[in-house]
């Protein structure tokens, strides 16, 4: 196989709050020889959030964001399903819309870019899975993790909607995702079949609709401990947050203990390569994390 | 058995008569599928061939009168379009027919849907005007002011959108994706002039646009494509546009993003929950944030956490110039 390589959108949380994000991303790259170009100009995706205040700046943004993956000539590859889901309905809003794409480019002249509309946009999870591919994945595996039940927790902006996604993330159905699940596999862990895996966790709504976002949350993590998981796994670092954070309070909405390790989907795969624990940052975790890695090997 | 014209399958369906049962019981029944039956096929099969008591709504059998919504193992169908084989193959030949909500079934797939139809009826799904009754010429629309209301006209109000929404699950004040999808087709009315009216209402919080959580489960659910979600952000740009959004906790973080951006290129995490909540809205938080500080997951700068802690990205004048440029609303 000829070397993969992409260019990264980082997103505000793998530079902020979840370190780990970027520190296991960059070391399961390091293990599969993929190599990374950090986009170290890339802005804020807004989040869906500066979109509901204005839609056509959110759009300028994102489409300089994906003017400097076009310049590297780089898939730009995304590790939060948030940036996943705003920097490709940017993309399908400007290839679609020969007038936006011409809006949007009449503003980022002014400093001297301009969106083509040349690079690909997917989720890491997906570069690894359909570029990379599971059973060469399989064969870099050193700690194997069949010790663990892992619940995969896919988060809505890498699976809907799906017209949107389906040439970036294998054609992935909403309603039956498989790819974690399979990725799982590949690592020899056992995955958790539960009906929350492809729910929504609440976050966009944690601080106007506080208690919405509890029960979201508190429905996939009783689910997933009530099917006797181990660990949630994510790709999305906003799930992250919102789960690993919140066990405390979501546990006094649900009305029982809460206690269960939720891992970037990252984190998990550069546990079975043999990442350092350094690198896969068990340690930034709310909810305790680290025994994951001594239990693991 | 894929290559056969039929394919002989056990389906489930979801019994329950409020009348006489204290809980809901699942049934099998055993037939053949065919390539072109649809999920109303299979209905009409276990109520004509198995069961006469078996019960659900259906009408037109086009797509159009929006009767026949439900879902199948939580995947929201309408009925009379969805592909029966489709969706064997999708769920490995195993499925069970559920009413779109099982806490309000009255009788297997039949619901009572008294709190969609008070959503749709609360938006004023209707032109609001004074209408002259001997006009003199009609009241013409454009292409463009036709196609801003298209797709929403298209709504057939199956329910299949609204009774997929987990935060109207979570928050029966929420009016939903259906009901706010009928507020924005009559809001983008030129001829309408009740708009500011649904703009406010649309606003307010816990029942219009800031608690939709943003799932997309709508756009996945609707089977003429409308893309609710779509429409609900849509609300939301109008509310900013129209000088109708009020500060608050929702609107100052949709809009607090910018002040991050501006300063830094990223988000400033920790600054937009002190701005959109305040300073007195902050004990909320302070719990949080201290676990959240115990594991490295705010940081500190200088001795002060939230502040400054955030590297800044390269060529931060573009991102300040376009938004400087390119901005349109205003809080």
């Amino acid at each position: 196989m000829s070397q993969l390589k992409y260019a990264l959108f980082t997103g505000c949380t793998a530079k902020q709050s979840t370190p780990e994000l970027l520190s296991s991303t960059l070391a399961v790259a390091e293990k599969l020889g993929i190599e990374i170009t950090i986009l170290e100009e890339a802005s804020c995706c807004g989040a869906s959030h500066l979109q509901d205040f204005d839609e056509f700046l959110a759009h300028v943004l994102n489409a300089r964001n994906i003017c400097y993956a076009e310049k590297h000539g780089l898939t730009m590859i995304t590790i939060c399903n948030t940036c996943q889901l705003n920097s490709q309905m940017t993309k399908h809003a400007l290839d679609t819309n020969p007038d936006l794409k011409a809006r949007v480019n009449e503003k980022l002249a002014e400093v001297g870019l301009e969106y083509k509309g040349t690079s690909q946009i997917k989720h890491f999870l997906y570069a690894l899975i359909d570029d990379y591919g599971l059973d060469a994945i399989k064969d870099k595996v050193v700690t194997p993790l069949s010790r663990f039940n892992i619940a995969p927790f896919y988060g809505c902006h890498n699976i809907r909607p799906s017209e949107l996604h389906e040439h970036s993330n294998g054609g992935e159905n909403p309603y039956v995702p498989t790819s974690l699940d399979r990725l799982i596999e590949a690592l020899e862990g056992h995955p958790v079949d539960y009906s929350s895996k492809n729910k929504c966790c609440g976050f966009h709504v944690e601080l106007q609709a506080n208690h919405t976002s509890e029960v979201l949350t508190g429905n996939a993590l009783v689910d997933a401990i009530d099917n006797n998981a181990d660990m949630m796994v994510t790709p999305c670092p906003l799930c992250h947050l919102k789960m690993d954070t919140y066990q405390d309070s979501v546990g006094k909405v649900m009305g029982r203990d809460i206690e269960i390790p939720v891992l970037h989907m990252p984190q998990m795969v550069a546990l079975a390569l043999g990442a350092t624990e350094e690198e896969i940052g068990l340690k930034f975790h709310v909810q305790k994390a680290k025994h994951l890695y001594t239990e693991a090997s | 058995m894929h290559n056969s014209e039929t394919r002989k399958v056990t389906i489930k369906a979801f019994r329950f008569n409020a009348e006489t049962d204290y809980l809901p019981y699942t049934k099998q029944y055993e037939m053949e599928v065919g390539k072109d039956d649809l999920v109303l096929d299979l209905m009409n099969r276990i109520k004509w061939e198995h069961d006469g008591s078996f019960s659900y709504r259906r009408s037109c059998r086009h797509g159009i009168c929006g009767a026949c919504g439900i879902k199948v193992n939580g995947k929201p169908v309408l009925a009379c379009k969805q592909n029966a084989i489709e969706l064997l193959d999708l769920f490995n030949n195993d499925i069970t027919l559920e009413p779109q909500s099982k806490k309000r079934a009255i009788k297997d797939m039949i619901i009572d849907k008294g709190d969609f139809w008070q959503k749709h009826a609360d938006v004023q799904p209707y032109v609001v005007a004074d209408i002259d009754p001997h006009p003199a010429h009609e009241s013409k629309q454009s292409v463009a002011q036709f196609n801003a209301m298209l797709d929403s006209d298209l709504c057939i109000q199956c329910g299949s959108c609204h009774y997929a929404c987990p935060a109207l699950e979570a928050n029966p004040d929420f009016l939903g994706p259906a009901a706010l999808t009928a507020a924005y087709r009559f809001t983008i009315d030129t001829r309408d002039n009740a708009g500011e009216e649904r703009l406010k209402l649309t606003a307010q919080p816990s029942v219009g646009v800031w608690d939709c959580v943003k799932c997309f489960e709508c756009a996945q659910a609707c089977p003429k494509e409308i893309n609710p979600i779509e429409k609900i952000t849509k609300l939301h740009n109008m509310q900013f546009e129209q000088g109708i959004a009020e500060r608050n906790v929702a609107t100052k973080h949709a809009e607090g993003f910018l002040r991050g951006m501006k300063k830094t290129g990223y988000l400033d995490e920790a600054d937009i929950v002190l701005y959109s909540e305040g300073i007195l809205g902050m004990h909320k938080h302070l719990k949080t944030a201290m676990k959240m500080m115990k594991s490295g997951k705010i940081h500190w700068h200088s001795g002060v956490p939230f502040i400054n802690s955030i590297p800044e990205i390269k060529n931060l004048s573009e991102v300040q110039k376009l938004i400087e440029i390119s901005q349109t609303n205003k809080l």
